[in-house]
């Protein structure tokens, strides 16, 4: 504001305590995530005390910055400085999970067929995994985590799809609705979008559950089992996510936040949201189907 | 400030002209640019000093053969610690250092673009070097199986592992919150009539160091996820028995680690080709070419990563994909150095500190540049795998390299940071001695590697004394005259000579139209650029 009668409209926010305190908070996370792993039980509390002074940073952070948005004190230029963040750091999660397909590829394209003996993976196939035929799925020549039942496509996993595939189509007729200004179908629309995301983690972790239980299916149950729930546990965390980030947007449009033109916050979430539609849709084809 | 509307009350009475906050809250709560720049620039000395601390270990247990100070165990330690310390605590803060406290001013910024999370991408620094320094006191000792973290051998980590897996994704977070600023103030916040092929070369280098930073830090943080996994929670991404593959940890680890030394080396072009030009008295050649060749190193980093796993096994096609894709880039770096030459080429030149590293810089980096040239033909690198020759090679790219050009840029603007001139007698010296002892340092290990000295070792065949003895002598000289920088920078802080506002004499950029120091806010109102 005064930097506007400067002759500049680009907001320099004048120190903030809050990155700091996000920084105490990793360390005291970190800290106690990693002596808990050590074998030290008492250091998950210290864990958590970083986890809830994480959750109070973030707090505190997006309503400070909540707070000059809605003061106006974001001119255009600040808007898109918003929106590169937010396109750069969705571009950053999908190298993560590029990570993981990349590991699912290998493992089944190379890793696999050479413990059965493709290529010049002959001579170990021979000395160290005698008659062990690469095929997927596999927990590998030693059959890590027993015997155990793969997850199918249909059903659930595509129950799951339609879901996230509907939640896709309701967040763009909440963004349509707020752009037109008709909040009544806004507010439906959104709350449709983020109660089918929860329905979507519920039914993530319902399929855990029967995995572990009926299937024999778990994280141990070799690379299968490793793929398998490193790629929908962090997808299913990224949804978890997105849909807090859902229900907070839809508490600032009934408050009557954002408007037609201006609505930068709404946009990163619907973003963000599609990102693990997309993401999905890899896993479901990759993981599930193929 | 803890509603907003306080804050937004707050905010509007405040004096514009208003300097920084007083005492130590002014460093952890600024947003300010320069104040952030120079905490990413201490922080690195502070780490450059911590890890060669580290290599002093190594060099003194290696001056002769046998084992005379340290445990084996701990030499491990040292040199992945080194590295660790070197590549993520001193090289890259560094650079990032610099390009906060330059970009803004070179584009005409009134700040960096997201001022918050620039504060914030700094403290998670010394929170993830805290956490991994620590390790040294804990039951196993600190992580000992090389930076590149190959399993199965890392899994045999003590205490330590927890730690240095969540030390590096912090190291990621950071640098990718640092890398999302860089980016969106290049794109965003640059001033009127600067386009994008008018922007200093600095600037387009960090562009694509930048762009390169977001695209790997994510994959390193995936594959250090995957080492945790395996190691506490039953997964078997990297144990053949369960269907994985230990190789695949070196593709997903080099997949980050290739690009990740380009991501060490670009901005140091960038600083280079800053200054060059300047002490020239001539604009830089080939302008659009060095963008260009900038780009296609960048392009290329992606697709040469498994050069550095020749020997672990691949198929004949990927050796020979890997192999002169690997090769290619000596074309754009050829046409790197080529512009650097033909700017001096008939330039009216002066050799004040800055260009004299510099031009050491041309040489040195060139000589390492031939070293990896030798090191990606795959019949010899059979041959050179992880012998000293490696070690030779990377240490002249890094060193004498990035570390170079980093000092480089630091006597060039510290004039412009501090408002006073260094002392150029005793910069030239801290030259002389540092390019004389890091040839003494680097040079005979060629030798060592290519008659078969093998690197992570802490004794070795009598037949290779001589050649570590000498390479020990330079690296304690080396070391200690580094000494003499921190007294320089410490001296130009507290006082010296005035600068002017254009420092040098006649240099291009926008930085030099402010005064010197510069102020505190720089550029509130967008220059005007023609």
């Amino acid at each position: 504001m005064t930097l506007a009668k400067e002759g500049t409209s680009y907001y320099v926010p004048h120190g903030s305590r809050w990155p700091i305190t996000g920084a105490v908070a990793l360390f005291l996370m970190m800290g106690g995530v990693s002596t808990w792993l050590n074998g030290s039980g008492a250091a998950k509390w210290i864990a958590l005390l970083g986890l809830v002074a994480l959750i109070y940073m973030l707090v505190g952070w997006f309503s400070d910055v909540i707070g000059e948005s809605e003061g106006g004190m974001y001119s255009a230029q600040v808007d898109r400085s918003f929106r590169m963040g937010m396109s750069w750091f969705i571009f950053s999660e999908v190298m993560f999970f590029a990570a993981f397909f990349g590991a699912l590829f290998y493992a089944r394209q190379l890793a696999l067929p050479w413990l059965g003996g493709d290529g010049a993976g002959f001579f170990s196939n021979l000395l160290l995994w005698e008659n062990f035929e690469a095929s997927w799925p596999s927990n590998g020549p030693a059959g890590v985590g027993g015997e155990f039942q793969s997850m199918g496509p249909l059903g659930l996993p595509l129950i799951n799809t339609i879901i996230l595939l509907t939640s896709g189509v309701t967040i763009t007729v909440a963004h349509h609705a707020l752009k037109d200004d008709k909040r009544n179908v806004l507010a439906l629309f959104l709350f449709l979008t983020l109660a089918l995301g929860f329905l979507f983690v519920g039914l993530q972790a319902y399929e855990y559950i029967h995995a572990y239980h009926d299937l024999n299916l778990t994280l141990e149950s070799g690379i299968y089992g490793s793929t398998f729930f490193m790629l929908t546990g962090f997808h299913g965390l990224h949804v978890t996510i997105g849909a807090i980030m859902l229900t907070v947007i839809w508490f600032r449009c009934l408050k009557g936040h954002f408007t037609p033109n201006h609505h930068f916050g709404f946009e990163a979430v619907a973003w963000y949201w599609h990102f693990v539609d997309v993401v999905w849709l890899g896993l479901y084809i990759f993981v599930y189907w193929l | 400030m803890s509603t907003a509307e306080h804050h937004v009350a707050d905010h509007a009475h405040d004096d514009h002209d208003h300097g920084p906050a007083k005492g130590i809250m002014r460093w952890l709560t600024t947003t300010n640019h320069k104040d952030i720049g120079t905490m990413y620039l201490v922080f690195a000395l502070i780490m450059f000093l911590t890890g060669g601390t580290m290599a002093l270990v190594i060099r003194a247990e290696l001056f002769q053969p046998g084992l005379q100070l340290v445990e084996p165990a701990f030499f491990n330690q040292m040199t992945t610690m080194h590295a660790l310390i070197m590549v993520f605590g001193a090289v890259m803060p560094a650079t990032v250092g610099l390009a906060n406290w330059m970009i803004p001013m070179m584009v005409g910024a009134p700040d960096m673009a997201l001022p918050r999370m620039n504060n914030w991408s700094f403290w998670i620094l010394p929170v993830a070097f805290t956490l991994l320094l620590s390790t040294l006191l804990m039951p196993g000792g600190a992580p000992a199986a090389g930076w590149t973290m190959y399993p199965p051998l890392v899994q045999q980590t003590g205490d330590a592992f927890p730690f240095m897996v969540f030390s590096i994704h912090l190291m990621g977070a950071s640098s990718i919150m640092g890398a999302i600023n860089i980016i969106v103030t290049i794109m965003n916040m640059r001033a009127p009539g600067m386009t994008l092929l008018k922007m200093p070369l600095f600037v387009w280098t960090w562009l694509i160091t930048a762009y390169l930073l977001i695209a790997v830090m994510p994959v390193l943080a995936g594959g250090v996820t995957m080492l945790l996994t395996d190691q506490y929670f039953g997964t078997t991404f990297f144990r053949a028995d369960g269907g994985g593959d230990p190789v695949m940890f070196q593709h997903i680890f080099w997949f980050f680690g290739h690009p990740e030394v380009y991501i060490m080396i670009l901005p140091a072009f960038g600083i280079i080709s800053e200054i060059i030009p300047t002490f020239s008295r001539k604009p830089l050649f080939g302008y659009e070419s060095m963008v260009y060749a900038t780009a296609s190193i960048a392009f290329l980093s992606f697709i040469v990563w498994a050069h550095h796993m020749f020997t672990v096994g691949m198929p004949l096609a990927g050796e020979l994909f890997f192999m002169f894709s690997t090769m290619l880039i000596a074309v754009p770096t050829g046409v790197k150095v080529f512009n650097w030459i033909s700017t001096m080429w008939r330039g009216a030149m002066t050799f004040e500190t800055p260009m004299l590293f510099s031009i050491a810089f041309v040489i040195l980096f060139t000589i390492g540049g031939f070293s990896g040239l030798m090191l990606a033909i795959a019949p010899a690198d059979f041959q050179y795998h992880d012998s000293y020759f490696v070690v030779a090679h990377f240490h002249y790219v890094l060193v004498p390299g990035a570390v170079f050009a980093i000092m480089a840029g630091v006597y060039y603007w510290l004039p412009k940071w501090t408002g006073h001139m260094y002392s150029e007698k005793l910069g030239k010296l801290h030259f002389w001695i540092s390019t004389i002892s890091v040839n003494v340092l680097f040079f005979p290990q060629h030798f060592l590697g290519l008659a078969g000295m093998p690197r992570r070792i802490p004794d070795y065949n009598t037949q290779f004394a001589d050649f570590n003895m000498i390479s020990s002598i330079g690296a304690f000289v080396f070391g200690f005259s580094q000494l003499l920088f921190v007294y320089i920078i410490w001296r130009c802080v507290k006082g010296g000579e005035p600068a002017t506002a254009e420092v040098w004499e006649s240099p291009a950029g926008l930085e030099w139209t402010v005064p010197s120091p510069a102020p505190y806010h720089t550029f509130d109102v967008a220059p005007e650029v023609k």
